[in-house]
């Protein structure tokens, strides 16, 4: 999923590279470009071989070598929809978007106030935020299951959003934080004095200019929730099954049916790839201050 | 419209060091062109920005048009401020940008484009309402930077440093579309900048401040022609005055192996002080120059640089009696003069400044 997002600013990012250098004799340029298709490639290779996986009939899946020409099908995908992906799609759909909002909505007032309005623990407070990440998920489940049980939210859609932005709230702390500190002072400075009050300022300024930094944030966000597992498998059922999950059980169920597994796959994987995109534009634009440069 | 007091004004970051601004009082009458200027770490900025309300105000008060300020926050003060950098919404137009301090004291929409638009036409800046600021020039940022302070009429207007990002020749034309606008406008206004030329030109009275006291509070003429101290005698005028601390002879003031004469009154001034030795201070313009032919009575002097500027031209030495001594003089711009020429010094003014060679006050 990462070399799909990644893969837009490769090329531009190697062209104005060159550009400044001296230039190199042109089969040196000849070895780095073959080197860096293959490693591309290499890279590449498993997620082409899902996809064109999830578009073949069960008795093509086994051929080796692999048939790179062969008459697509959406069968796969139709059993798959049909073995119950919807629900778990959707489950995955609103876990991740709501927990993703509520995230946003308290790290961004959260990080506005460390970075701009520093006081004399603010770093302690960081600190806190990001520690409680050191602490291993399998060493946190036990007592999260106990508690989970306990309210009677086992197998609940909710639990997973509790979680999840929990999860996500110190990265997202601090993504925005670094955010926050590429804003100059001085366009703080000026809304006050033009009569702006924080929350004006905050609207009307700020967030206008960290904008895509909050695109950032969201897409990691995002994909943290999508595709997270291990709290999923152990506090859902039935009822409030993730994507992953269903993808795991699908394994054991069906055995080495590969084809309807890379559809399954495929559709995993197609929402963060969707976000990714969307958010590609906010993220390459990155921060720009040329009003006070 | 209104006039502007600081009441002992001091700014104290850390408590038992040195305060960033102490005890400042001036009194800046209403529509003056103040200028605050000094060297780096001179508490002019903070001293701004104190009245901006964007620093408190440790001790003493700040008064606009009679009103105390302290406690009270920037957008309550009726003020409006030119920073260094602009300070420009990067997301919102030109015109937005301008619209943005009147429709934050909710102005209706109507009366807002008017007011834009009048500001924009005042700016030149009609034809680029729509765009953003980084579509723009450094002088067009700054005169949107501008159009901001001016649209929304307030009491006083604060310019930190606003032409610092300017090249050389814009900041020449601007300096003079600044002070143009300013009386027109007729809104007290506090200029800061580290730039004496631009103190010089633009303000009505200047305050000269070190380490954050308040040196001399004048006109320019005044500054130049009287400096309370040896500080503010160095710090105005360019190339800067020459200042030697000798000592007293019968005439005058033992400068190079000879004796500047003093006038009777400031003969009499240092006998009062009790003082042997003496600070003087000579503009590059009150010397005359002669090349050396063996047989001058002047102060002799050797010839390091030779700025030629056109209309006049200054010459840079070292004092053949004390090397470690530099002299600048002011000549006519086809002096002759080349590096290494040796040269024989004559004052040609009564003028001459004395200070206090330790306390620096002038005597």
């Amino acid at each position: 999923m990462s070399t799909s997002t990644t893969t837009p600013a490769g090329p531009s990012a190697a062209a104005t590279d060159s550009e400044p250098r001296p230039r190199k004799s042109s089969t040196g340029h000849v070895i780095l470009a073959i080197v860096s298709w293959v490693v591309g490639i290499v890279f590449f290779f498993p997620v082409l071989w899902m996809v064109l996986t999830a578009f073949k009939q069960e008795a093509d899946a086994y051929t080796s070598p692999p048939k790179l020409f062969f008459a697509p099908t959406l069968d796969q995908f139709k059993e798959v929809l049909s073995a119950g992906a919807a629900p778990a799609l959707l489950n995955s759909l609103f876990a991740t978007v709501v927990s993703t909002i509520l995230v946003l909505l308290l790290a961004i007032p959260a990080a506005f106030a460390v970075s701009l309005r520093p006081v004399a623990k603010t770093r302690d407070v960081l600190f806190f935020f990001i520690s409680t990440k050191m602490l291993p998920v399998v060493a946190a489940i036990v007592p999260i299951y106990v508690v989970v049980n306990e309210i009677h939210a086992v197998d609940n859609i909710w639990t997973l959003v509790v979680l999840y932005t929990a999860m996500n709230l110190p990265i997202a702390v601090w993504m925005m934080r670094s955010f926050f500190l590429e804003v100059p002072g001085a366009l703080l400075e000026a809304a006050s004095i033009d009569g702006a009050s924080i929350g004006r300022t905050m609207r009307e300024v700020v967030l206008p200019v960290v904008s895509p930094g909050i695109a950032a944030t969201a897409l990691i966000c995002v994909i943290f929730a999508w595709n997270e597992f291990f709290i999923a498998v152990n506090l859902t059922a039935a009822q409030a099954g993730t994507v992953p999950v269903f993808l795991v059980g699908f394994i054991t169920s069906e055995g080495l049916y590969f084809a309807k597994l890379c559809a399954a796959a495929t559709l995993a994987a197609l929402p963060v790839v969707i976000a990714g995109w969307v958010a590609q534009n906010k993220l390459v634009q990155g921060l720009s201050f040329g009003a006070v440069k | 419209m209104a006039e502007v007091v600081y009441d002992h004004a001091s700014r104290i970051y850390t408590p038992g060091a040195k305060p960033a601004v102490n005890q400042l009082s001036l009194d800046i009458e209403d529509g003056e062109f103040v200028v605050f200027v000094g060297p780096s770490g001179c508490g002019k900025s903070t001293a701004l920005r104190m009245l901006a309300g964007l620093e408190e105000i440790d001790a003493g008060a700040i008064r606009i048009g009679g009103k105390n300020m302290v406690g009270v926050p920037s957008r309550d003060r009726d003020i409006a401020m030119v920073f260094q950098n602009y300070a420009l919404y990067p997301n919102k137009t030109v015109g937005e940008n301008m619209d943005f301090p009147l429709k934050m004291r909710g102005m209706s929409k109507e009366e807002r484009d008017k007011k834009v638009r009048a500001a924009g036409e005042v700016l030149g800046l009609t034809e680029f309402l729509d765009r953003k600021p980084r579509a723009l020039s450094g002088g067009q940022r700054q005169r949107v930077a501008m159009g901001r302070a001016i649209v929304r009429e307030p009491q006083v207007f604060l310019m930190d440093e606003p032409l610092s990002n300017l090249d050389a020749k814009m900041r020449v034309g601007t300096r003079a579309e600044i002070a143009a606008l300013q009386t027109r406008l007729g809104v007290t206004t506090i200029y800061v900048t580290h730039d004496q030329v631009e103190a010089m030109t633009m303000g009505n009275r200047v305050a000269v401040l070190k380490l954050g006291e308040l040196q001399q509070f004048a006109t320019p003429a005044e500054l130049y022609d009287s400096p309370k101290n040896a500080f503010v005698a160095g710090f105005i005028g360019s190339p800067a005055m020459n200042l030697y601390t000798v000592p007293m002879a019968d005439e005058g003031a033992r400068v190079g192996g000879q004796v500047i004469k003093l006038t009777a009154a400031q003969r009499a001034a240092i006998s009062a002080a009790g003082i042997t030795t003496v600070t003087i201070g000579i503009r590059p313009e009150q010397w005359s120059a002669n090349s050396t032919n063996g047989s001058e009575q002047g102060i002799a002097a050797e010839i390091t640089v030779v700025e030629e500027l056109g209309s006049d031209a200054f010459i840079y030495g070292n004092l053949a009696t004390d090397p470690s001594e530099s002299i600048v003089v002011r000549t006519s711009g086809r002096s002759g003069a080349r590096i290494g020429d040796k040269i024989s010094l004559h004052t040609i003014s009564d003028e001459l400044h004395l200070f206090h060679p330790e306390t620096g006050e002038r005597l």
